[in-house]
């Protein structure tokens, strides 16, 4: 049989996975791999940084469903992952990263370039593989794919020595992986799941309470058909958004730290609370004792792990989402009477949560300064109908978006909730502009948080990816001033942006088109320029410099204790 | 409370990295932990043995089960754990009825004498952790100088005691 090279082996398994774009950054180690790249299909995209490389490959994630990947070298390509890794491996989006590492006999011996990948990044990812058979590499690399995309997914990291990527070996036929250790429940429990739907049917005041899970299980319309049918008000977390649409009646927006008024009064007020693929972060919770005091837990989730970590669930459902909601809705549908009843038995419940939404919507003032809010209002309402993929980087600019732009569609929505990765945003975008190059891709930033990955303006100019950056300039590190405003007397201490570059210049020196508001009257024609330019914009918004973002639960409070405007 | 955890994991390098990484991660602690291969070379066990609320050990056996290198995990409640463990002792001691004293003692306790030497005397015992603990009470007035404990190994007896 004919031999090939590891680097052919393993892009050709690549290829068998449906690989289409690789995001990547060369180096000595990996050298020879990318001399066999251009001989395949698959596309690479040469990003300027390797942490900007994964979180592109997981905004392609993100926005695609499809597992990620993204290709470094040895040493600092590799450590450059780290943040990309840790930021999908919180948010469960499913990646294979490849890291050169130096030859096998050199390992240990801190040769040039030489770093413990494997070890750094055990923490942070999934699972990860150092090769150091080329017989086990066509394995490995199917059980990477196997494992990020599987279950609750997760990025894999897959170290690769230089004389295994070198070395010759037969190409097999690539087998289901079969792995002793893991085995993800997917079906649901039915006796669980009818415990559950009793409950339910029961409930005076219930609230769905839905996260990253459903949409990472592709379970958004089988989740807004259930909560349709019974009635049930549905709040997301910021993971969520897009889960549920947003101008339904029965969404109560975002709950947690910055939720919305009612959605937090809503859990607070629940007698049957029910999570889906959520994860009770303590950003949603806030103290949790006081965290839906009266609810009847109801808790479903891939991973066993999520159930009863932080609260106690009375009725924990492991399982794929699509697959419970599915089975759920097959309840209601055998038992339409009690379906019925439950739709009809709640009327007081959705119209005490339509007083809260009265009493304190979201809202700000727009006088003659530009509000942050505003321009997320007004990319929302301009962009309707064109179904655009937003991301954020960190801050309040990542709340502003949550809150004022309408989400109705999953993953439409990349931002990196878990780890709150400044700099997340332009790779991100990136990546879903690779994977959907006529959808309108907005990366909604902070004026700090887009120097941390504005070298990738580099990229998307070079590969016309007609991102469009809108900067919430606030010249300030904004939500860490926000802090400092409410909790530290005000001393801004290092949160002034006050060496910024020129953001209309700087998409110049890139030959992006750069754009500037400055008056509230300009942001409309601004925005509406920047979305009909056929290639990457860099949008700065002059916006009110000291903003906050309201609600606000102060950390550590019970989240019915919340500053309002 | 002690809780005595068994985990059959893939015989691959890094494993025990990922096991105690997991521990010190999310702040569990580890009060001893063997590891050893199996009767299936490909397979290793592990005892370990933990602390902390009911919760924390559900979370525990619950992350462990997580790792993609974990076969199993069993808890092994004390009605049905057979568990034990040995303790290496070394004592410098010369002769005379010090001496007599501690060789009486360390029989009473089942212990085997491996070495005795004109200045010193190495000591094996094996047993359940709360035999062991209670020689070492009794033991260690006559000057324990060197000690090697392998922590506890268990398996699930047939029948609950
Ligand atoms: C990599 C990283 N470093 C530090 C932080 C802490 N942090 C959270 S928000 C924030 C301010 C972000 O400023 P900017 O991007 O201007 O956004 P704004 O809040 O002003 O909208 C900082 C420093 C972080 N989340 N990520
Ligand atoms: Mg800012």
């Amino acid at each position: 049989m004919r031999k090939l090279s590891g680097a052919q082996i393993l892009l050709e398994v690549l290829q068998e996975q449906g690989v289409e774009v690789i995001f990547g950054y060369p180096g000595g180690a990996v050298i020879n791999l990318y001399d066999h790249l251009p001989d395949y299909s698959c596309r690479h995209i040469l990003v300027r940084h390797e942490q900007a490389a994964v979180h592109a490959a997981d905004g392609y994630a993100r926005a695609t469903g499809k597992t990620g990947v993204a290709l470094v070298t040895s040493g600092p390509g590799a450590t450059n992952t780290v943040t990309g890794l840790a930021t999908a491996n919180m948010d469960s989006i499913p990646l294979v990263v490849f890291t050169g590492q130096v030859p096998t006999p050199l390992i240990g011996n801190d040769a040039f370039q030489e770093a413990d990948i494997v070890g750094i990044t055990r923490p942070c990812t999934k699972h990860n593989y150092l090769v150091k058979k080329i017989e086990d590499l066509e394995r490995i690399v199917n059980e990477a794919f196997h494992i990020a995309g599987s279950g609750r997914p997760g990025p894999v990291l897959i170290d690769l020595p230089k004389d295994i990527i070198a070395g010759q070996w037969v190409k097999k036929k690539s087998v289901q992986p079969l792995l002793k250790g893991y085995n993800p429940t997917y079906a649901g429990h039915a006796g669980q799941i009818q415990r559950a739907m009793q409950v339910l049917f029961k409930a005076r005041r219930p609230l769905f309470y839905v996260g990253g899970g459903v949409i990472l299980a592709n379970a958004a319309s089988e989740l807004t058909e259930l909560a349709c049918r019974l009635n049930m008000p549905v709040t997301t977390t910021l993971m969520g958004l897009g889960a549920f649409p947003e101008d339904d009646y029965l969404s109560l927006g975002m709950l947690g730290m910055h939720g919305t008024y009612r959605a937090n009064m809503a859990v607070t007020g629940s007698d049957v609370l029910v999570a889906f693929g959520a994860r009770f972060d303590d950003r949603v919770t806030g103290r949790i004792d006081k965290f839906a005091p009266d609810a009847k837990v109801i808790h479903v989730d891939i991973d066993p792990t999520s159930i009863s970590k932080n609260v106690t669930v009375d009725i924990p459902i492991v399982g794929d989402l699509s697959d419970v909601l599915r089975k759920m809705l097959a309840v209601v549908k055998s038992s339409p009477e009690a379906a019925e009843l439950c739709a009809a038995g709640h009327d007081e419940w959705l119209k005490k949560i339509a007083n809260w939404r009265d009493q304190h919507r979201l809202s700000y003032e727009q006088d003659d300064v530009i509000k942050p809010q505003f321009v997320v209002e007004k990319i929302s309402q301009l962009t309707r109908g064109q179904d655009p993929i937003i991301s954020t980087e960190v801050g309040q600019n990542q709340m502003w978006a949550a809150q004022f732009f309408t989400f109705t569609r999953p993953r439409t929505w990349l931002t990196s909730g878990g780890l709150g990765t400044m700099g997340y945003g332009l790779p991100a975008a990136m990546g879903a502009q690779v994977a959907f190059p006529g959808r309108l891709v907005i990366d909604i930033a902070g004026d700090g948080s887009i120097q941390m990955n504005s070298q990738e303006l580099a990229t998307v100019v070079q590969y016309n990816l007609p991102v469009k950056v809108i900067i919430l300039n606030n010249g300030y590190l904004g939500m860490v001033r926000q802090w400092q405003e409410l909790f530290f007397a005000k001393h801004y201490s290092s949160t002034q942006m006050n060496h910024a570059p020129d953001f209309v210049k700087l998409a110049e020196a890139y030959g992006a088109l750069g754009l500037r508001a400055r008056t509230p009257a300009e942001v409309e024609p601004v925005l509406l320029q920047a979305f009909s330019h056929p290639g990457p914009v860099v949008v700065d918004v002059v916006v009110a410099a000291e903003e906050n973002v309201y609600p606000m639960v102060p950390a550590g409070e019970a989240i019915s204790n919340m500053l309002l405007v | 409370m002690k809780h005595v955890i068994n985990v059959l994991v893939e015989n691959e390098f890094g494993v025990l990295s990922r096991i105690a990484s997991l521990f010190s991660g999310r702040g569990f602690n580890i009060e001893s932990l063997t590891v050893a291969e199996t009767e299936d070379s490909s397979v290793s066990s592990m005892t370990i043995v933990t602390e902390g609320a009911d919760h924390i050990i559900e979370q525990i056996t619950k992350q462990l089960n997580k790792l993609i290198n974990v076969i199993k995990v069993v808890e092994l409640s004390e009605a049905v754990q057979m568990a034990r463990e040995m303790v290496l002792l070394k004592f410098s001691i010369n002769g005379g009825p010090k001496r007599v004293e501690l060789l009486s003692l360390i029989e009473i306790y089942q212990g085997r004498v491996l070495e005795l030497g004109p200045r010193s005397l190495i000591v094996e015992m094996t047993g359940e952790r709360a035999k062991i603990e209670a020689a070492l009470e009794v033991l260690g007035p006559f000057g324990i100088k060197e000690m090697s404990r392998t922590g506890l190994v268990a398996l699930a007896r047939e029948c609950g005691k």
